[in-house]
């Protein structure tokens, strides 16, 4: 009951605000865009290539890479506004647990973009309706653009729980997310000592394999790992109210 | 209702609040009293648990704030320094969030209207809290903290920052909710603490420098006694007559009206009235009577002389 009512509180302030609906609509008119383009790409140079198997991976990649630059535009605000308004202390001092209130920033940001990314099934219903589709891959790549996103979310709201400024929780979280997206881009840069850890931690490689189709264990592990990680360093910035004396 | 027992906190290198005790019995209304940045809000921050002390420890309603913080809170109203609020929300669904978040859910409508009406803001209902004056803005701070009508109520300068109405108003507010609550609220404005408050804590420096009940405390002003007697008659002869008489121990003039009255200051012995003397004596000898008045001391007066005693005394 206390924990639906601050997810409730956390709902409402996104449906509330315009951001959201510009943000959505940015996104649709962009995913759209690429659809269209993606699909006579295919059409054009694809020779030989089946169109429904290469247009997911191709277009799910694009769609992706719009989602993640959408991700800090949405989680910025859910601790900085509060510290900055002041309304932290409230929560802060009502009888609900830290990891409640933090559950419930994510299971909200985790909602808006089940809104926005879930608008994206529209395209392989169009697709669906003139000629049959393997749905396995796509099931794949929303589960793949799920946990990414989710990851992405959690980076976004320990960013977020740092910080009083809006603007600038959002610009560290572009840079952390381009970065974790783009890590291993170019191997031959990186040390060879590095080069393991680092392709490790680089979130397209992860991602990759869903577009494809390919559920493997430990692709989920990563993104499951980094979320839960974030998750802690959000409740240790939660807590360092105890010796800065501040929200 | 309220105890809290030896606490300490220390951000970094700065010790903020010093080894501070109280207890605050049920239903009463204390006032804690002190200087902007003298410890008020931290005390008070350690209270509702929303950090813990770094040594000491608080009970609220016989719950340990650190070993079980959401029950302690269960028993709290909390109104922070700044009331903070959503600027989007409206007044209404505010006040249902604020309920639901300390886990009511029957009676919730009936609940927020009582507690709408109570605080004067039953027309507000439907508006943007954004949109509010400050004056209502503090309502809403004080409604969300009594919507689950807690135990304890703890208000950090609740009327800081309002016009003198709605301080009467907010003030008349508070007592009202004495009858239900422990109110413990914080002030640096002394008047506040003597016309809402039975007791008094004064904190300096995050020590807790005295404890009085608040007529008490204007007992203290009183107490130290001064008269201001306006007569018209012989200089040397009032002034030797009155100071003669017994429990004053000095007279002097203070000022000489163009009405050939003239003002004498006299001190007394404490805790010796002896105004029913002089007057009959001004009677006696045949001097006009103009004015005789108990000069109290200022609250402020008093409240730097309790911070200089006790500046003196650990020093």
């Amino acid at each position: 009951m206390r924990f639906l009512a601050l997810f409730w509180k956390e709902l409402r302030a996104f449906f509330a605000s315009p951001l959201v609906y510009v943000v959505s609509a940015v996104f649709l008119a962009l995913s759209g865009w690429y659809f269209y383009t993606d699909l006579d790409a295919l059409i054009t140079f694809g020779f030989g290539e089946s169109i429904v198997d290469h247009l997911w991976q191709r277009l799910y990649n694009d769609i992706v890479r719009i989602l993640i630059t959408v991700v800090p535009l949405i989680t910025m605000r859910v601790y900085a506004e509060e510290k900055s308004l002041g309304t932290i202390e409230l929560l802060y001092t009502a009888p609900v647990r830290d990891i409640e209130i933090l559950l419930s920033k994510y299971l909200a940001c985790m909602s808006v973009f089940a809104v926005i990314a879930g608008s994206t099934m529209l395209y392989p219903y169009l697709i669906s309706r003139m000629t049959p589709l393997d749905f396995s891959q796509l099931w794949s790549v929303y589960l793949g653009a799920f946990l990414l996103i989710s990851a992405m979310v959690m980076v976004g709201i320990f960013i977020s729980s740092l910080t009083e400024a809006q603007l600038i929780a959002a610009m560290f979280t572009y840079g952390a997310i381009l970065l974790l997206w783009n890590l291993n881009w170019n191997e031959a840069a990186i040390p060879d000592s590095w080069a393991g850890v680092v392709s490790q931690l680089c979130a397209y490689d992860h991602f990759e394999p869903f577009a494809r189709g390919v559920v493997d264990l430990r692709h989920v592990l990563y993104f499951v790992s980094l979320s839960v990680f974030m998750g802690y360093l959000t409740m240790r910035s939660m807590e360092s109210r105890e010796w800065r004396g501040r929200r | 209702m309220i105890e809290a027992h030896d606490l300490i906190k220390d951000y970094g290198r700065n010790r903020a609040v010093n080894d501070v005790s109280f207890r605050i019995e049920g239903g009463d209304i204390v006032g804690l009293l002190g200087p902007n940045g003298s410890g008020k809000t931290t005390i008070m921050r350690m209270l509702t648990g929303f950090f813990a002390p770094t040594m000491g420890s608080c009970t609220i309603a016989g719950v340990d704030v650190q070993s079980d913080p959401r029950e302690a809170r269960r028993h709290i109203g909390y109104l922070p320094e700044r009331v903070a609020l959503y600027p989007d929300m409206t007044v209404r669904s505010y006040l249902n969030f604020a309920a639901r978040v300390h886990g009511m859910s029957r009676g919730l409508r009936a609940r927020v209207n009582e507690t709408m009406e109570l605080t004067g803001l039953t027309e507000m209902a439907k508006r943007h809290i954004g949109k509010l004056s400050k004056g209502y803005r503090q309502r809403v701070g004080i409604a969300q903290a009594i919507v689950h009508r807690p135990d304890v109520l703890i208000l950090d300068e609740p009327t800081v920052g309002l016009d003198p109405r709605q301080i009467v108003e907010i003030r008349t507010l508070i007592r009202e909710l004495a009858g239900h609550s422990t109110v413990l609220l914080s002030t640096h404005i002394l008047p506040e603490v003597s016309i809402t408050c039975r007791r008094v804590l004064i904190i300096d420096q995050g020590r807790l420098v005295a404890e009085d009940t608040a007529a008490g405390l204007t007992e203290r002003t009183v107490g130290h006694g001064e008269l201001l007697v306006r007569l018209v008659g012989p200089e040397e002869q009032i002034l030797s007559v009155l100071g003669g008489l017994d429990g004053i121990t000095s007279v002097e003039v203070v000022g000489r009206a163009p009405s050939d009255a003239t003002s004498y200051r006299l001190l007394t012995a404490a805790e010796t009235d002896v105004r029913t003397t002089v007057a009959q004596t001004a009677i006696d000898c045949g001097w006009g009577l103009q004015e005789l008045t108990r000069n109290t001391m200022s609250l402020e007066d008093l409240f730097v002389r309790i911070l200089e005693e006790s500046s003196r005394g650990s020093g």
